[in-house]
C-alpha cells in the first residue's frame, strides 16, 4: 500500500503541468478558471482543438483513435494537471467521457471511424438524452420511440433535462423501440445527429440564471439503421456501461477544482476575519478532512479497478463527493454572509462561490439521487432486499 | 497508483481477522469485563502463537518489524470484535519506548512487550507536578491502569517510564462505562521516573501509534455493526415484511457504509503517511481520529436504533459497540480538539 506515485507517473506529472501552465498562462489565459460550462463557448472549441492537436484530448484512448494508451494512473495525473492549471470544464465532457467510451467499448470499427476523431479533436460535441418528463430516477421507463421505417430510426417523443443539447452536434438517446415493451427490455441506443429538421431544442433556465440544460423534441427526427450501439432492443446494456463511464478518472480532477472551491472559501475567511471564529475553523476542517478522504477515496477504487468484487469506495463514492459539495455551497455562504447574496452587476450571475451554492443543489440530484444511491449502496453494496415497484 | 494493500497485506488481514472472530468472542469478552478488562488467554496466544504483537515495533528487540498500515490492519481486526486486549498499550508506550527510548529501555521492555509477559498503558501528565524526574500527582484515566505493569507518561517537555511496582505508586482501578477498557487513576507520591531519552521522538511516537489504533478499531468496530444489523435486517419480519426491505431502513445503513468507507479511506492514508514519513502525516492523523471516532459512535448508535428493543438489552453485544466507541471519542484528544489542529495546519492558529 502506497500513498505516491511512481518516479516515471511524476515524470509524466511535470509534463503535464508543463504543457496546460504553459497553454494556460499563454494562449488562453483568457479562459481558465471559468466556473460554468457554457460561457466562452467558441474560445473554449478552440481549446478542445488545443487539446487535440497536442494529442492531450483522451489520453486514455488507443493511439489510433488521437490517445495515447495512458494508464489510469497516467490519466488520473493528468485530470488533476489539468485541474490546477485553472484550465475550463471540458465543454464536450459528454463525449469524451461518455459517449467516447461507450463507442470504444460497444462500436463497430466503422462506428469509430465516424465518431471518434470528431470528440477527440473537439469539433463534435455532445449530449445525452436519457431522462424525460416520466423517466428520471426510474429510467427504464422512458416512452420516447424509434421505428425503423425505409432503412432509418424514426424517433419521436421528448427528452428533458438535457445538458449542452443547444450546443451539441449528437446526441444518444434511449428510446423504446419494441411496441408494448416494458422496463429494460426493447429500448435501442441511437446516436443521432442534431441537426436536422426533426430535433428541437429549447433552453431551461436554471435556478442560478444560467441554462444549460434543455427540453429536446422529436419530431419524426431520423438516423440510419446502423446509428445505434449494440442491437435493437439491447440498448439498455449500453446504457448502463455509459453509467459506469461517469465514475471514471474524471473524479480526481473533479477534486482539483474542489480544491479551489475550498481555498476560496479559506480566503474569504481570512479576508473577513471569520477564520479566528472557532466554529467556522470546525466547518472549514471538516470540509478539508472530507476533500482529504475523497482523493484516498478515489485512489483506492482506481487501484482496485481491475478487481472484478463490488467495491466499496467506488460505490459510495458519487454521494459522498455529491454532498460534500452542496455542504461546502452552504459553508461558502455562511462564510460570505450576506456579501455573497449581492450580484457582482446587473445581471443574474454569480461569481465561483455563490454559483456553488446554488449549483450545489443539483449534484445530489443528477446522476442518479442521493435516494438513489443509497437504494443502490444497501441492495448492491449489502445485499438488502430490493425496492417494489408499483406498477407490476 | 498503489494505494491497496499488497498481497502480504491481504493475508495478515485475513488472518488476524479469522483469529479474533475466532477467539474474541461474545462470551470470551464478557468473562474478562467482570475482571480487569483483559482476555488473558486470547492476549497470551495473540502475543506469542499469532506473532502479531510486535507489528510496528523493531525486529532487534523482539519486533515484528513492518509498519503502522500492518497495525492498522490488526487494532481494525481487534475492533471489530470488541476484544478485551491491551492493544493500545503496544501502539502507545511501545512504540514510545522503541522511538525515545536508549538501547536499554528497549531491550528491558519491548521483548517482554511483545510477547505478552508485560501489560503497558500510558498517559499525558500536563497537571502534574514534576521536578526533574520526580513526579507527584494524580494522573488520571488510564486505560487498563490496573492490568499495566508499566507506564509511559508524557507531557509538552518530557516523557517517562514508570513502573507499577516502584515505590510510590499506587493504582485504583474504576467501574467503567466500556469494561473492555475500564480506566484508573494511578497516584504517583515522589516517583522516581526513569526519562526516555528523546522525550519528543516518544511523544510523536506515542500519539502517532495511539491515534492509528484508535482510529482502525473505530473502522473494525464500525463495520462490525453495520455487519450484523444487515444479517439481523435479512432475520426480522415486521408487517410481513423482512424490516431490511424499508427504504427508511435501507437508507440508514447505506449511510453507515458511506461513512465507512471514507473512515477506511482515513485510516489507511494516515497509516501509509506515517510509514512513508509523508509531509501530511499529522493532517491524515487528525483526520483519521477525529473522522474515524464519529463513524463508530454513529454506526453503533443506529445498530441499537435498528434491533429495536433486543439491541438495548444487556445481553445484545450492541451496547460493547456503542460503548467501546463512545471511549474512543474522547480518547486521546476529541473531535472537536483534531479538527481544531486541522485547522491550524491549513489556516495557521486563530488569532
Ligand atoms: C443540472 C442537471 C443536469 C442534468 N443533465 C442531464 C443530461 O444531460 N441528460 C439527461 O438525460 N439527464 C440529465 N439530468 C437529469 C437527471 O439525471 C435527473 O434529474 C435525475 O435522474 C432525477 O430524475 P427526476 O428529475 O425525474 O426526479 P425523480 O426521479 O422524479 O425524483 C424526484 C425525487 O424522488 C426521489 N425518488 C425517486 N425514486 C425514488 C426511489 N425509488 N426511492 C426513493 N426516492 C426516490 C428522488 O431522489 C428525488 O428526490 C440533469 C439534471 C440536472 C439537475
Amino acid at each position: 500500500m502506497k500513498l505516491g506515485f511512481s518516479p516515471e507517473e511524476e515524470e509524466f506529472r511535470a509534463e503535464c503541468a508543463d504543457w496546460l501552465q504553459g497553454q494556460m498562462s499563454g494562449e488562453f489565459k483568457d479562459i481558465t478558471g471559468i466556473p460554468n460550462l457554457v460561457s466562452k463557448i467558441e474560445r473554449r472549441k478552440e481549446w478542445e482543438q488545443q487539446l487535440a492537436a497536442h494529442k492531450w484530448s483522451c489520453i486514455g484512448w488507443p493511439e489510433e483513435w488521437g490517445g495515447r494508451n495512458a494508464t489510469l494512473a497516467q490519466q488520473v495525473i493528468f485530470a488533476e494537471e489539468y485541474a490546477r492549471a485553472g484550465a475550463p470544464n471540458r465543454v464536450n465532457h459528454i463525449g469524451v467521457e461518455l459517449a467516447g467510451p461507450t463507442i470504444l467499448a460497444f462500436g463497430s470499427d466503422e462506428q469509430k471511424a465516424k465518431f471518434l476523431p470528431g470528440i477527440a479533436s473537439g469539433t463534435k460535441i455532445w449530449c445525452q438524452g436519457y431522462s424525460e418528463p416520466n423517466a428520471g430516477s426510474d429510467l427504464a421507463n422512458v416512452k420516447t420511440k424509434a421505428r425503423l421505417e425505409g432503412g432509418e430510426w424514426v424517433v419521436n417523443g421528448q427528452k428533458v433535462w438535457t445538458s449542452l443539447a443547444h450546443y451539441s452536434d449528437w446526441i444518444f438517446v434511449v428510446a423504446r423501440s419494441e411496441e408494448g415493451s416494458k422496463g429494460p427490455k426493447g429500448i435501442t441506443f441511437l446516436m443521432m445527429d442534431m441537426d436536422q429538421p426533426g430535433i428541437e431544442v429549447r433552453p431551461i433556465r436554471q435556478m442560478n440564471g444560467d441554462a444549460e440544460f434543455n427540453e429536446t423534441f422529436f419530431d419524426d427526427a431520423r438516423c440510419p439503421e446502423d446509428s445505434i450501439l449494440g442491437t435493437p432492443g439491447d440498448g439498455w446494456r449500453v446504457a448502463m456501461g455509459l453509467l459506469s463511464f461517469e465514475r471514471g478518472v474524471s473524479t480526481l480532477g473533479q477534486q482539483m477544482q474542489f480544491r479551489n472551491e475550498l481555498d476560496a472559501i479559506i480566503a474569504a475567511a481570512k479576508a473577513n476575519g471569520l477564520v479566528n471564529d472557532p466554529v467556522t475553523r470546525q466547518k472549514i476542517a471538516k470540509a478539508e478532512i472530507g476533500l482529504r478522504l475523497m482523493r484516498y477515496g478515489a485512489l483506492r477504487m482506481l487501484s482496485n479497478a481491475d478487481t472484478a468484487k463490488i467495491d466499496g469506495a467506488a460505490l459510495t463514492y458519487k454521494i459522498q463527493w455529491a454532498t460534500w459539495r452542496r455542504d461546502l455551497g452552504e459553508l461558502a455562504m455562511d462564510v460570505l454572509g450576506q456579501a455573497g447574496e449581492i450580484a457582482e452587476g446587473d445581471e443574474y450571475e454569480w461569481t465561483m462561490l455563490p454559483n456553488m451554492f446554488l449549483f450545489g443543489r443539483s449534484d445530489t440530484i443528477y446522476g442518479g439521487t442521493n435516494q438513489i444511491q443509497r437504494n443502490l449502496i444497501a441492495e448492491r453494496g449489502l445485499g438488502l432486499p430490493r425496492e417494489p415497484r408499483g406498477d407490476k | 497508483m498503489e494505494f491497496a494493500f499488497t498481497d502480504e497485506q491481504a493475508m495478515i488481514a485475513e488472518t488476524v481477522q479469522a483469529f479474533f472472530r475466532e477467539n474474541a468472542t461474545s462470551e470470551r469478552t464478557r468473562a474478562a469485563m467482570e475482571g480487569d478488562g483483559i482476555d488473558r488467554e486470547l492476549w497470551t496466544s495473540f502475543c506469542t502463537e499469532l506473532g502479531l504483537a510486535g507489528i510496528g515495533l523493531p525486529e532487534d528487540f523482539g519486533g515484528a518489524g513492518l509498519g503502522m498500515v500492518e497495525f492498522a490492519i490488526v487494532a481494525e481486526a481487534a475492533g471489530s470484535q470488541v476484544a478485551a486486549l491491551p492493544l493500545l498499550g503496544l501502539a502507545t508506550a511501545a512504540q514510545a519506548i522503541a522511538a525515545g527510548g536508549t538501547d536499554e529501555q528497549k531491550a528491558e521492555w519491548l521483548p517482554r512487550l511483545v510477547m505478552g509477559e508485560a501489560i503497558a498503558s500510558f498517559q499525558g501528565i500536563h497537571g502534574l507536578d514534576v521536578s526533574g524526574n520526580t513526579l507527584n500527582g494524580e494522573v488520571r484515566f488510564v486505560p487498563h491502569g490496573t492490568a499495566a505493569d508499566v507506564f509511559v507518561f508524557i507531557r509538552k517537555d518530557g516523557a517517562w517510564i514508570v513502573r507499577k511496582d516502584q515505590a510510590g505508586v499506587s493504582v485504583t482501578g474504576h467501574t467503567t462505562m466500556d469494561q473492555t477498557r475500564p480506566l484508573a487513576t494511578v497516584t504517583l507520591a515522589n516517583v522516581e521516573a526513569e526519562p526516555l531519552a528523546d522525550a519528543q521522538a516518544a511523544r510523536d511516537a506515542l500519539h502517532a501509534g495511539g491515534w492509528i489504533c484508535l482510529a482502525a478499531e473505530a473502522l473494525g468496530g464500525a463495520q462490525e455493526t453495520l455487519d450484523r444489523t444487515v444479517s439481523y435486517s435479512m432475520e426480522r419480519v415486521q408487517f410481513g415484511r423482512l424490516i431490511g426491505s424499508y427504504q427508511a431502513y435501507k437508507h440508514r445503513l447505506a449511510d453507515m457504509m458511506v461513512e465507512i468507507e471514507q473512515a477506511r479511506s482515513a485510516v489507511y492514508w494516515a497509516a501509509c503517511a506515517v510509514d512513508e514519513q509523508a509531509e501530511e502525516a499529522d493532517l491524515a492523523l487528525h483526520a483519521a481520529k477525529s473522522f474515524a471516532a464519529d463513524t463508530y459512535f454513529m454506526c453503533a448508535g443506529n445498530m441499537i436504533q435498528l434491533h429495536g428493543g433486543i439491541g438495548f438489552t444487556w445481553e445484545h453485544d450492541a451496547h460493547l459497540f456503542f460503548k467501546r466507541a463512545r471511549s474512543i471519542l474522547s480518547m486521546l484528544g476529541n473531535g472537536d480538539w483534531h479538527r481544531e489542529q486541522v485547522a491550524t495546519l491549513i489556516m495557521g492558529e486563530a488569532a
